[in-house]
């Protein structure tokens, strides 16, 4: 027995085998995740919808990254700020003017573009905030057990017994109304449902039995949660990340829609349409033309759809792939 | 079963207290809460009876339990917005609007979505099947504003089949509406006045399509994953090689089984239609709570938006539990315990 521990331990600590060196290790260990990858990609190729979601989104980053250089922003000191020429609204196709205008003469075409880098920056920022509190505090409570994951869980429960909508529109109302509270109202109300997610996986892997082994050969606390049951607890987090990217961005929708967050003839989809929406059951006259302004609404209504759409089937796809029972 | 529902009961309490503690942690947060009852000609002397008899000097604690005290007994504060009503007052006048609008939308989105969710089920990958998912893809990523928005372009303004709003049309106001329940299409059947019932019901059909599209999505999702597990399982199996035409496993195997997972949807779709009602009752300027405290949020009427929220969860929470209890009933195999 004692000579089979000895030969266990021989080949990293042994005098006479040479020394990884570090690239190789690297590689060496990045293998297997490589060939991981390969299949994910593969995965999502063969599946249409996931493609689709996954060019929405791309597209989507490319504006919202090349904002400042598909619509450069005016001298104004706030470029979310639409500019505008103080005109009676025009139809989509004017020079100057693909998209048409809006209230005041705001460009519609320069509202949406950074209007998609401004619902990129709340999405990633909500989720990214919330996932980090829900991880932290849903880990804490699934790994203690015992009366503080309890307590922890009645908390979740009086936040998750309000719709989120109407929870994020009570904070928001009590705070000075812009779009970071508004972030600050959703993350308030996104964190409860990841806690509670995390929680459940960190339960249910801390009975596997390589955490068991762990724990047998005295390896730390802090160790087995960080090292082992944290990373094989995250892909159900990983899909509703995901999803929750494009979510955020409906409620945070919503949310300006109804008055709350920035202000008019902002760069937001939302306001955008609560915008359009004086003119959009009425007539306008454009050089003489009667016309109704269909286009005020329907394009920042369109870009929230296809956000959402977007998030949504890849979330899905991602579902799919991160299934072990889907891979090979 | 009694003590099932006793033992739930009972565990709502902490959870509501907590509700309550985060709605009065918010209404604190939102400034001087002694603001609402002072006016310009008030002397000091006047406000400062005024702090006193809202005990607003009182550690925060107290100033907990006078304001819990007082939501118990029905002091839910007045209702700036809407006319310095007792918020409870216009709860009571608002709340049957609402509860119409969302109860037929509920049932159209569950009708619909089982009835869907079942049909593409057994046709899976097919064009339905394609068709339905991304409808139902669709419903789960449009705004619901922009949906009402674009309902009313399309119905009112093209086609002028469906009114722009309000719950039966201006004659019939004028006329005066009978008033039994709060709900109109309701109170005209009681009234025997078919033409009314006929006018509310046409102004019910477009917010209540705006707001069911959402739940029609998210119980067709579920419906057609459950019954594509159902009709995967043995004695489903067992049943079409006993020679039990196919309707009937469809319908009295399949189905029956894979409506519990969907049971259990419908009371979580419910608190999205809660939500939903703000927006869509605001554009479709219904009369009820959504609306109410779509305006409180606009003049920053802190007692309605509280009183709202507080409804909100108390509704959902008790939805939640009836769900609960249904889901026993409909699937012995769970025990209560």
């Amino acid at each position: 027995m004692p000579k089979t521990v000895t030969k266990a331990k021989g080949p990293s600590t042994g005098p006479n085998v040479k020394p990884i060196k570090t690239a190789e290790r690297i590689k060496r260990s990045l293998k297997p995740r490589m060939s991981e990858l390969r299949t994910s990609l593969k995965l999502i190729v063969k599946n249409p919808l996931a493609l689709i979601g996954l060019i929405i989104l791309m597209s989507i980053l490319v504006v919202a990254f090349a904002a400042p250089f598909l619509a450069p922003a005016g001298n104004s000191q706030d470029p979310y700020i639409i500019p505008r020429d103080y005109e009676s609204p025009k139809p989509p196709g004017v020079p100057g003017h693909p998209l048409g205008t809006g209230k005041y003469g705001a460009d519609m075409y320069y509202g949406i573009v950074w209007g998609a880098r401004l619902s990129i920056l709340v999405a990633v920022y909500v989720v990214f905030c919330s996932a980090l509190i829900g991880i932290v505090i849903g880990a804490f409570s699934g790994f203690i057990g015992g009366k503080v994951d309890e307590v922890i869980m009645r908390i979740t429960d009086v936040f998750l017994s309000i719709p989120g909508l109407i929870l994020s529109m009570a904070i928001v109302a009590v705070l000075s109304r812009n779009i970071e509270n508004i972030m600050l109202s959703l993350i308030v109300v996104w964190w409860p449902p990841y806690a509670r997610l995390v929680r459940g996986q960190v339960l249910s892997v801390k009975e596997s039995t390589y955490v068991e082994a762990a724990r047998a050969v005295g390896v730390r606390k802090n160790r087995i949660l960080f090292k082992h049951i944290l990373p094989n607890s995250m892909a159900p987090m990983l899909v509703s990340i995901t999803m929750d990217l494009g979510a955020v961005v409906l409620v945070a929708a919503a949310l300006s829609y109804i008055g709350f967050g920035v202000p008019s003839g902002y760069a937001e989809w939302g306001k955008m349409v609560s915008d359009g929406q004086s003119y959009f059951l009425s007539t306008i006259y454009y050089n003489g033309e009667a016309m109704n302004p269909w286009w005020m609404v329907t394009f920042p209504g369109l870009a929230i759809l296809l956000f959402v759409m977007g998030f949504a089937l890849f979330g899905d796809a991602l579902r799919d792939i991160l299934d072990p029972r889907e891979r090979r | 079963m009694a003590a099932y529902i006793i033992r739930r009961l009972l565990l709502l309490i902490p959870v509501l207290l907590g509700v309550t503690i985060l709605v009065f942690t918010l209404t604190r947060i939102s400034g001087d809460p002694g603001a609402a009852y002072i006016t310009e000609r008030m002397t000091d002397e006047q406000i400062a009876q005024i702090y006193d008899e809202y005990h607003l000097n009182e550690p925060i604690m107290t100033q907990y339990f006078y304001w819990l005290n007082g939501i118990l007994h029905g002091d839910w504060g007045l209702s700036k917005s809407d006319g310095d009503r007792p918020v409870l007052v216009s709860i009571a006048d608002y709340f049957p609007a609402t509860f119409e609008l969302t109860m037929v939308s509920m049932a159209i989105g569950v009708f619909i979505g089982i009835f869907v969710g079942t049909a593409i089920s057994v046709r899976k990958d097919k064009l339905a099947d394609h068709g339905a998912r991304s409808i139902s893809l669709i419903g789960v990523s449009i705004p619901i504003f922009w949906l009402a928005l674009l309902l009313l372009y399309v119905f009112y303004l093209q086609l002028g089949w469906f009114p722009p709003g309000g719950e039966v049309s201006d004659k019939y106001i004028l006329q005066g509406v009978p008033d039994y329940t709060g709900m109109v299409m309701i109170d005209a059947m009681i009234a025997l006045d078919w033409q009314l019932t006929v006018d509310a019901a046409w102004h019910l059909v477009l917010p209540a399509v705006t707001l069911a599209f959402g739940t029609i999505a998210v119980i067709l999702r579920i419906m057609r994953s459950s019954m594509l597990e159902v009709l995967n399982q043995d004695y489903v199996k067992a049943a079409r090689a006993k020679g039990v035409p196919e309707s009937v496993v469809i319908k009295k195997h399949a189905r029956r089984n894979a409506m519990i997972p969907t049971t259990t949807i419908i009371g979580l779709t419910f608190g999205a239609l809660l939500a939903g009602a703000v927006l869509t009752e605001s554009i479709f300027r219904w009369p009820g709570i959504g609306r109410w405290s779509a305006d409180a949020i606009l003049s920053l009427d802190w007692n309605s938006i509280m009183g709202f929220t507080l409804l909100v969860a108390i509704i959902y929470c008790l939805t939640n539990l009836f769900v609960d209890i249904l889901y026993a009933y409909l699937d012995p195999r769970i025990k209560l315990e």
